[in-house]
Formats: C-alpha cells, structure tokens, sequence
C-alpha cells in the first residue's frame, strides 16, 4: 500500500480519462516486476480505490441517459484491465516457479549408495546362465546329493572296484557310521557329477534330456589352477536314435552360449568308463594365451550299454549322449581369472567386481 | 607316463621325414593319446667329434697339469692353427684330464653348445691361452656318470653306441651318434590302452593315425609258437582266484647259461633306457626292463643258482611277509599273488610279489653267470589290489593292471635272452619252460551298420571291415543276422579293452576320426522348465543379493575348531557329522552341519583383509549324520529295487541351507550421515526376507542358542517347528571369529522353508475401494510381554469385533520406555487400517473394532490403554 495519496475521482464520462487509466494500469502491470510488484499494481489499478472502481462506482450518480455509455465504457476499461493483470499473473507465477526449480538444484553427482550393495557369487550366476541354456533349449535341470554313494559314483557308472580309473579319481572316501573300524562306508564325496545320470534314469521317463550343474569334490591341493572342490555341468541326453552327430552338435550349440558366435568345438578320442565311444572335447579359444588355439573344455561321449543296463534301461532301444566339463574353467576363461584362490577365497571383492557381467 | 625317444619309435614304424617331438604329438593326440610334455634334446648346438693333433702338459703353480690341446674339429669348424701358424687347421682346447693323447678321437663341445643342465660352453681365456671349447666327460655329456676321464671314442665304444666307425669322423655330429639330439615325447595313456605302455603300442597308434608303415616287433617265430621243451619246474598253484580268474594264466622261464657278470649294457640301450625315465643298472636288468618298454612285457631275471625248484606261483597264507627290494618289510594279504621257489619246502620262499616287484635273494649279482628269465601273465586285478595294497606302483604293475598281451610271453622272454648273449656272451639253453593256458581271445560280432547309427557317420562295409583288419582284428565273413550283416571279429590279443560291440564302434571312429563326425543339434522333447524349488532358490539368492548381501562360497570341510569358535557345547547334536577317511586337512575331517561353520571363517578372512562393514551370505548343502552303509553291487545288471531303494536311503540327509553374517555397518556412512550400524533386526529380516521371497509363513520367538546372543537371539519355525536361528553373536564368537562387535548372522533350512510354503497357487482377496479409517492404539503393559504377543493379541481383537474382519493392515509403530511410565513397563503404539470389502465403515463400527482390540490385548496381555 505505498500509494495511499487520494486519486482525483475520475469521471465515468471522461473518455480520454477512463483511456489513461487503462493505460497507466497496464503500463504498471507491464512493469511489475515480480507477484508483489503485481500486487501493488493491481491494488493501485485494480483494487476498489483505484480511479476507474471510483469511475465504477460514480456510474450509479449520472443522469439516466448517461449511464449506458458509461457503464459501457467502464465496464470495457475494466475487463481491460483485468484482463491484462491475469495474463501477466501467469507469466510471473510461471517465473517464481522456474526460479525455485532453479534455486533447489543440487549435485546430482553426489554418491547415491546408501544402502549396501550385494552380489551373486560368479559360480553361482554362471550355473545358472548355463542351466537356462539347457532349459531353453527343452531339457531339465537334474540334481544329486554330493555325498554319494559308491555305486551312483562308479559301479552304476561302469568303473568296476578295480578298474585304473576309479583309482586315478581321487577320491574323498567317508568313514562308516559306525566308526572307522567298522569297514567301507560304501559312500564318498562324488567325484564328478555323473553319478546323476544315474540317478536321473531311475527317476525319470524315457526320454531324459537333462543338464546338472553342482559341486564336486577330488583330493587335489589347491593351487592356482585346481581346487578339490569344484563345480562340473553334466549332461545327459538318452532318446532313440541319438547319434554322435547330435553331441557334437549340443556342444557347439552350448560352446556358443558361452563363448560367442565364433566358438565351436573338437573332439579327439579318449576314454571314461561310463561312455564309448570317448572323447575329450577341445573349445577354439581365440584368447589363449600365445595365441588362438585349443584347449580341453570337458569329456564326453556315447552312454556305455553297461550304465544303461544298470539302471534298467535297454541298450538295444535307447542310447545317447553324455559330457561333462567344468564350471571353474568355464567362468576362468570367459572372465580372465587367474588364479582358483579369487574363485574359492569367498573374498567379497571378487563377487561384487563380476556383478552385471554378460 | 611312457616317454617316447623319436629314435627308437623310428625302429618300429617308419615316421614321416622332419617328423618332431610337436608333429608326433599332433599325430597321436588324434588317435587319443594325450601329449604330456616333450623332453626336447639334452644337448644343443655344435657338439662334434673331434681328433686329438697335439697334446702339450703344461704343470701348474698349483702342482696340477693342464694339457694344451691342439684337436681337428672338422673343416666347418676348424680355425688356423693357435699354436703354429703354418700348423694344421684346429681349435686350441685347454683340458684337465690324463687318459687321452694326440690321435685319439674325443667329443668336443665347441662355443655355443648347451650341455645337459644347462651348462652353456663359450670360448674363455685360461691358464695363458684361449680355450675354445671343452672335451667332454661322459658325466658332462649326461650319459653315465663316470668322470674320471675324457670320453675317447676308442673301438669299444664306439661299439657300444653302436656307431659306425667310418662316421666318426673330425667335425661328425657328435649329438646323433651319441642319440643326444633325440626328442622325447611324453604321452598321456587312458586305462584302457595298456598296450600303448611299449613302443611295439605307440608304433601301431601312429600307423592308424598316418597310414606309415609299421611292423609288429613282437610277431613270433615258428619257434616261439612251438610247445616249449621245459626246463626249470613252475607250477602256476593258484588256489584263491579273484573273480574266478587265475593269478597267472601263463609263466614263461628260459634259462641262459654263461653269462659274462662283467659286461655292461650297450651304450645305446643305456641312453635309451635314460631318456624313457629309466635308470641302468646292469645288463640283465637293462635289458629286461629295455624288452619292457620296448614290446610291454615286463620280465625278471633271477640268478639261476639261488633258486631251488619248482617255482610255485600261490596266494599269500595268513600272516606271511616279505621284505621287497626297496627294504621295507611288508605284511601280505591272503590276495596278494606271490612268486616262490622250493628253498626250505616246496613254494615256501617268497621271491616276489608278482607282477608287482621282486624280492633281493635271488636277484641277479655282479658274479651271476646262470640265468632264469620269467616273462608272465598275470591277472590285471590281482596285481592292480596288490601294488594298491603295499602302495608300488611299479613298471611292471602298471603294465599288468592295464592288461598285458598273453601272446606276448615267448617273444618278449626270447629277445631278452638274445639281447643278454648279444652283449653278455653265454647261450640261450633248451630250458624252456611255457606253462598255463592264456584266455581265448574275445570275438565280437558287429553289425556292420552299427558304427554309423552310433557315430552318426555314414561308414561303408569296406571302411568298417578295413578298420578291424587294421587294428589286428581276425574276421570272419560277413553274414546276415536278424535282418543285419554282420561280421565276426576276433579282437587281438593286445587289446583286452575290445568287448563288446560298441568298443568297436569307437576303434572304427577312432581310426577314421573324429574329424568326420558332424554337428547336429537334437530336439528335445517339450521340457516342464525349472522345478518350483529350483526357482524358489534362485529368487532367494537373487533377493538377498539385491538386499545388499553378497554371496559367497566356502568347503565344506570343518573340525573341532570351527565348531569351538561357534560355541558348541560338547553335547551339541550337531557335532554328529559324517567324517572323512582322507581328509585334506587332518584338522578338517568333517563335513559341516551348518554353514555358519565355514561362512564364518570366510567373515573372519574378509574382515582381516579390511573389510569392516560385511554382509554376506551362502546358500550351501548341509550333511546330517544320519545314512546307513551303503552297498555298491557290481554295475552292468540292474540291481533291483529293493537295492536301489536301499542304497538311496543309505545316503545321509543333505539339506540346502542358508546363511548369512553380518558386521559393521548394514547402512554406509556418507555425506548423509553416519550410517546405520548391522544388529540382530538385520538378521532377522534377512529370514523374514527369505521366508517372505518362498512363501513361507514363519514365526520368530525368543530363543538361546549358539552361536547367538542369549538374549538377542530368534528362533524361526515354520508349522511348529524349528528351521532356523537369528540374531546377534555371542560375543564370545565374535571374538573368536574376529569380527567387528556386535556382528549378526543368521542360518535357516532352506529346503524346509521351500517345502512349508503352500504349493497350491494362492487365491486373491478383491481390493477394495471403500473409504480407509486409520485408528492408532497406544498400550502400556507389562516389560516381559513380546510385541509378538501385543500385537497377536491386536490382530484378534481388531479382527473379531462386530465389524467383522475389517483389519487390512496393522502396523506397530513405536517403542515406549521411561519415567512417563511405571518401572519394569513399556509402551507399544500400533497404526490399524481398517476397511470394508463391500462399505464404509460407520462410526460405531469403527469404535468397535477398537474396542474389541483394547479388550483383547488387556485379556491376554494385561495391556492398558495409554491415556
């Protein structure tokens, strides 16, 4: 309220008035520069004391044959008027709400980690990429107990009590339950998950397509390139009709999962006692160190009739596949690691720096 | 694993010229056999024989002599003269030994050569003259050890090496006359090739990897295939065969009579037996162990006077010993198969174990004349338990274990007692004996299609019958049967691993290769996905993760210790663990019953290395000592049910549990403030987490257990029953584990919680859009109630007013203790929401469902309504 100087009264029937009137209020309002600027303006132009609400109010005393001309004409100045004070409160609100915007900016560089951040173990994410492989391409995921028994481990398997290979697996044999003294337990830490062939021709309807990744256990020192416990995909593909061609061809497929477009594999012969014919199977490794080469990846090979007869199965009728490779490999060569201790440490620092990787 | 010198494969199968240790690798690993390692040649660069022209002693200060040597080394390597200008090309050659003069011929190493260790010879300036080279020692040259001289290749020696003398020549490479160029390849057999333990083996493997011609070095003569004469008394006397098999199903003795002690073995067999990894020692046992390698028998040779006939081939008795060759005393077992002559009573002198190793009495000596060379067979699973047994795994009973040509016996023992005349004078006698019946050779019939429907490619006849023909295979004619030809094939006896019809389907991939298979991806029949129980697991450790817990892995190996530092009493079930006969660590015998076991190791190590603030957790299987001996009947022939079913439940329970630790701060500290420090809440949300990611409903009430706090510690049950703790550690675990104070951790069943959450698909209530009434209720009751029990009481009394079940959700939102309220009581405000499926609620309804909680909570628990 600066202006409170009486305002000569304004006569509704001066037309050049009732035009400056209109005009100072607009210039006023033109020049208001914020909402209480505005303000200002509007009470010094607007508000009831303002000479065109006096020129207003000054209708009510003419003569009646003045009082439509007037009315007219105060009535335009005003709408005028008020026409100009809204279309300029929005353009200043508008104003004051960009400047606030403006003034509560922050750094949004600032760190934005407040709560702990967490990670898969590479072991872990890698199974189960692996097993949504398989799952995608119609098999199941099959599973078996890591304490095991012998006969799922080796007799089901085709490797007799004393045949050289059962010797040269490295076995963590487990005391009876009775007591050291009282014998063989018949159980060990399975040695590879292959005992789950076994265990998934039992369970399961003919066809059996399935894939198992787990945990597996050989006394092997640790070093940078061995653990004792490890982790192995196996898989077994049992149909009519089965053929090599087909194993061959799940590995390039799977070889390419892993690995990318330009992957694919070899096999040279070999020899496991759960399948013949065998083969070692090599994957072209384009990253090898001093230079593109191959490198063994898993084995692999035709079901031995023998493991099939174990479990119940006829030979005769159906026959497949089944391979074999290791998790740890797999992880180290697709991720550059070097050493197995990042792999089994449990070092924190190792899963959270592979966290999002492809 | 055998070594294979390039040199002596070259005797049995003509190798490819420029063929290397790398090229024969290549060549081989396509028929299976594995490069181990190549031992490239033990000497390098220019070795040469070179002609002693003068020799000058020049004696010492140090009263020693030194022989300034002028030596023609050959016109490539010849430089003028050091000593006379005008004088003959030569090299001048300082040299400390006696035993040589001008004119002799001598192995100079010249600048540049790397002898066997390393030893690198440059030209250096020596007593007053350049030496530009060495003369070589037979030690230097990594060949025998003898060093009291200079190697002078005198007519005996050169004989020895079997060089030609119009070779050795000034400037001749000394490498290849002394076989020192030779590359050894190493090579990985698989348990089944046994054959591939003998050149005569790798020689027929690199035919049918190349097509290179090959001549089987073990074909016997007319002589070898006539009935022996007999000699020295055997009788093969096996009482306790091992799976009806006999011990020794054949026993070969020839005797060889005037033998010269004295004579070494030749050069070359030496360096041969060097560089496949065996020791000299003297001519009957080089040679011997020489025939081994060469053709896979193993042999012995026993100094015919000691022994006393008949020689009794016999199981251990009860409580026999024997002390082997290596002076170990060894107690037999009733298995172990034994060769014995007659001295003190017929069979009762142990001379060996067979196959396995000989004793010392009767073993060859330096005046030994009279030989009785043994070459047998012996049953592969006798000698594989026995060298298992007493933990000798010699060369003899690898090759046994594996499996051992039965034809071979006459051959290998014939050649052995030819190669000890050869170079140890004396005769090969008429005292032949050859007892025992080898097992018939195994005939397979093949359907001829077989292969391909097993491999996938399209052999022909003519491929699958060449293979057979090619790997030694007898066959019959081809014939139709059921629909099929077929075709009978007599597997050769080498190859004991050949038995049923698919083994020859991969000798017939093998020998075409493996290159020839194609790809082609099966199409599996329509799957179900993953198990609801693989995909529960999955999303636990998904939300843990993404709760800010790291997963991480440990073994699953513990001992005493790890459970003292988790607190255990001694009584504690769960130290009844299942234990391990050949622990890595003797301290860790056990397998864990807890993951908290070794996930807190894995705390402890994280928070040595700096980690202060930790939140981890592993999902891992747990072994409760609870299985039975398992049996393990022989495989190839379905067991039954009844034993399949035994054998299952033989096997201890392994549930999957989850755990977690956490220590430090569980929010971080930052430019927002001083973070949030873990406690015994974040622990128990990490369950209720899980519990809620699977479905399961749990209950948490107040517990004591260790490893936790007494009083800060959750038990987590499921329908009654415990499956799992939370909390705070006890600070004495903390301590033991060395982690921050005041660490939490959790551990649950997380098969149990998987199996608690209802597996039928659970059935949704409508939302409701009616109007919300919000009610707070602020209690004062008694310290000792739980806010499990407020608010249990809460929940039914708001939920059975006459209202009815109008509650949507119950909230407590406050904590009150202190000097508004008496002592030994609390305050507990709780936030009700409460809406109407199908109105809005009326005032009086409302006032209601407020009363009726109110009664409640002071019905059971006393409580008061705070004013």
């Amino acid at each position: 309220m600066s202006d409170q100087t009486p305002v000569p009264a304004l006569s509704p029937l001066d037309a050049e008035g009732v035009q400056a009137a209109v005009d100072a209020a607009l210039a006023a309002f033109a020049a208001a520069e914020d909402l209480d600027a505005l303000k200002e303006a509007r009470i010094a132009h607007a508000g009831d004391r303002s000479p065109l609400a006096l020129a207003n109010r000054g209708i009510g005393g003419l003569a009646h044959t003045d009082k439509a001309e007037a009315g007219k004409r105060v009535g335009a100045a005003r709408g005028r008027v008020n026409q100009a004070l809204a279309a300029r409160t929005v353009e200043l609100e508008a104003d004051r709400d960009a400047r606030v915007l403006r003034e509560e900016s922050v750094d949004v560089t600032l760190p934005s980690d407040r709560g702990a951040t967490g990670a898969r173990h590479p072991i872990s994410w890698i199974q189960e990429r692996i097993a949504d492989f398989f799952v995608g391409m119609g098999w199941e995921i099959a599973e078996g107990p890591e304490l095991e028994a012998e006969w799922f481990n080796f007799d089901a398997l085709n490797f007799g009590v004393d045949h050289p290979a059962r010797q040269m697996q490295d076995t963590f044999f487990v005391e009876h339950p009775e007591g050291p003294d009282a014998g063989a337990s018949g159980l060990v830490l399975r040695t590879h998950t292959s005992p789950v062939q076994a265990r998934s021709l039992l369970e399961r309807e003919l066809p059996v397509y399935v894939a198992c990744p787990g945990r597996t256990f050989r006394t092997d020192e640790l070093d940078a390139s061995h653990s004792p416990v490890f982790h192995q995909v196996e898989g077994l593909a049992i149909d009519k009709g089965l053929t090599m061609a087909h194993l061959q061809g799940t590995l390039d497929h799977f070889a390419r999962a892993m690995f990318g477009p330009e992957a694919r594999t070899r096999l040279r012969p070999s020899f496991f006692p759960f399948t013949e014919p065998s083969a070692e199977m090599d994957l072209w490794f384009p990253q090898k160190k001093g230079g593109p080469g191959w490198i063994e990846w898993g084995g692999c090979g035709m079901v031995n009739p023998n493991v099939l007869r174990s479990v119940g199965v006829d030979p005769d009728l159906y026959q497949g596949f089944a391979f074999g490779m290791g998790i740890e490999r797999t992880l180290m060569l697709r991720h550059g690691i070097a050493d197995m201790y990042d792999i089994v440490e449990g070092d924190v620092r190792f899963s959270l720096q592979l966290e999002g990787t492809i | 694993m055998p070594r294979i010198p390039l040199t002596w494969l070259g005797e049995h199968v003509a190798l490819r010229p420029g063929t290397t240790a790398e090229t024969l690798a290549a060549d081989l690993v396509k028929v299976g056999l594995e490069e181990e390692e190549i031992h490239g040649a033990q000497v390098t660069g220019p070795l040469v024989v070179g002609r002693v022209l003068t020799e000058v002693g020049e004696p010492q200060k140090n009263g020693k002599t030194i022989h300034w040597c002028t030596v023609d080394v050959g016109p490539q390597h010849n430089e003028a003269n050091p000593v006379d200008p005008a004088g003959p090309p030569s090299r001048g050659i300082i040299c400390g030994a006696h035993n040589f003069g001008a004119g002799d011929l001598v192995v100079v190493a010249l600048p540049g050569t790397t002898l066997p260790g390393g030893f690198h010879i440059t030209a250096r300036k020596t007593y007053g003259h350049v030496s530009d080279g060495m003369i070589c020692s037979v030690r230097e040259l990594g060949i025998g050890d003898d060093h009291t001289g200079i190697l002078v290749l005198d007519d005996d020696v050169m004989a020895r090496y079997g060089m030609d003398p119009a070779a050795v020549v000034p400037g001749a490479d000394a490498r290849t006359l002394l076989g020192l160029a030779d590359e050894v390849l190493e090579i990985n057999v698989t348990p089944d090739r046994g054959y591939c333990f003998s050149m005569r083996g790798v020689a027929r493997e690199y035919s049918h990897s190349t097509g290179a011609e090959f001549t089987d070095p073990a074909l016997p003569t007319a002589a070898d295939l006539a009935p022996a004469p007999g000699g020295f008394a055997v009788e093969p006397a096996d009482e306790a065969p091992i799976h009806g098999v006999p011990g020794c199903d054949r026993f070969v003795a020839q005797v060889v009579r005037g033998v010269d002690p004295t004579r070494p073995s030749p050069g070359w067999m030496q360096r041969r037996l060097t560089q496949a990894g065996m020791r000299p020692i003297s001519l009957a046992v080089d040679v011997t162990n020489y025939v081994m390698l060469d053709l896979g028998q193993p042999l012995h040779a026993y100094d015919l006077a000691s022994l006393v006939a008949p020689i009794v081939v016999r199981r251990a008795a009860p409580g026999e010993t024997l002390t082997t060759l290596d002076d170990v005393t060894r107690r037999l077992d009733p298995e172990d198969l034994l060769i014995t002559d007659s001295a003190g009573g017929h069979g009762s002198r142990i001379l060996g174990l067979a196959g396995v190793m000989g004793g010392a009495e009767t073993e060859v000596t330096a005046v030994t004349t009279d030989l009785l060379i043994e070459g047998a067979h012996f049953d592969p699973i006798t000698v594989a338990r026995t060298s298992r047994r007493h933990k000798l795994p010699s060369e003899a009973a690898k090759r046994f274990e594996r499996g051992v040509d039965p034809q071979l016996q006459r051959v290998a023992v014939r050649r052995c007692a030819e190669l000890i005349t050869t170079y140890g004078g004396g005769q090969i006698t008429d005292e032949l004996t050859d007892v025992g019946s080898p097992v018939e050779q195994v005939t397979i019939t093949l359907p001829l299609d077989l292969p391909e429907r097993v491999v996938g490619v399209a052999y022909t006849a003519d491929e699958v019958l060449g293979t057979l023909r090619a790997l030694g295979c007898g066959l019959g004619e081809v014939r139709a049967e059921g629909g099929r030809d077929v075709v009978d094939a007599t597997v050769p006896s080498w190859r004991p691993d050949l038995q049923m019809p698919v083994d020859l389907v991969e000798e017939v991939a093998r020998l075409t290769g493996y290159d020839r298979i194609g790809s082609v991806l099966p199409t599996a029949p329509a799957g179900r996905g993953f198990t609801h129980a693989q995909r529960m697991r999955r999303r636990v450790a998904d939300a843990l993760a993404d709760a800010g817990l790291v997963e991480t892995l440990s073994y699953p190996f513990v001992g005493a210790a790890e459970m003292d530092a988790l607190g255990w009493p001694a009584e504690d079930p769960r130290r009844r663990t299942v234990r391990l006969v050949n622990p890595l660590a003797e301290t860790q015998p056990e397998l864990r019953t807890a993951v908290l076991l070794t996930l807190g190791q894995t705390a402890r190590r994280n928070v040595s290395r700096g980690q202060s603030d930790l939140a981890i957790f592993e999902v891992g299987l747990v072994t409760v000592a609870d299985g039975a001996a398992a049996e393990a009947p022989t495989g190839g022939v379905y067991p039954g049910d009844d034993v399949v079913a035994k054998i299952r439940a033989a096997v201890p329970t392994q549930p999957r549990h989850v755990a977690g630790v956490l220590a430090g701060r569980r929010e971080p500290a930052g430019w927002w403030g001083a973070g949030r420090p873990a406690d015994h809440t974040d622990a128990i949300e990490a369950v209720r987490l899980v519990a809620r990611t699977v479905g399961a409903a749990v209950e948490v009430r107040a517990a004591d257990a260790m490893p936790w706090h007494p009083g800060r510690c959750a038990e987590v049950l499921v329908d009654g029953r415990v499956i799992g703790h939370a909390g705070e550690l006890h600070p004495s675990v903390v301590g033991a584990l060395d982690l921050p104070p005041r660490a939490v951790a959790f551990e649950v069943d997380l098969d149990a919680l998987i199996d608690a959450a209802p597996d039928a698909p659970r059935q949704a209530v409508p939302v409701s859009t009616f109007p919300l009434a919000k009610e707070d209720l602020a209690f004062v009751v008694d310290a000792s109630v739980t806010a499990a029990e407020l608010t249990e009481a809460v929940r039914t009394g708001a939920t059975t007013s006459v209202a009815g079940d109008v509650l949507e959700d119950l909230r407590l939102f406050d904590v009150y203790t202190g000097a508004q309220l008496g002592t030994g009581t609390k305050s507990l405000a709780f936030a009700l929401r409460l809406r109407a499926a199908d109105r809005t609620l009326t005032n009086d309804e409302i006032v209601a469902v407020r009363e009726s909680a109110v009664a409640e909570a002071a019905r059971r628990c006393g409580a008061v309504l705070r004013s």
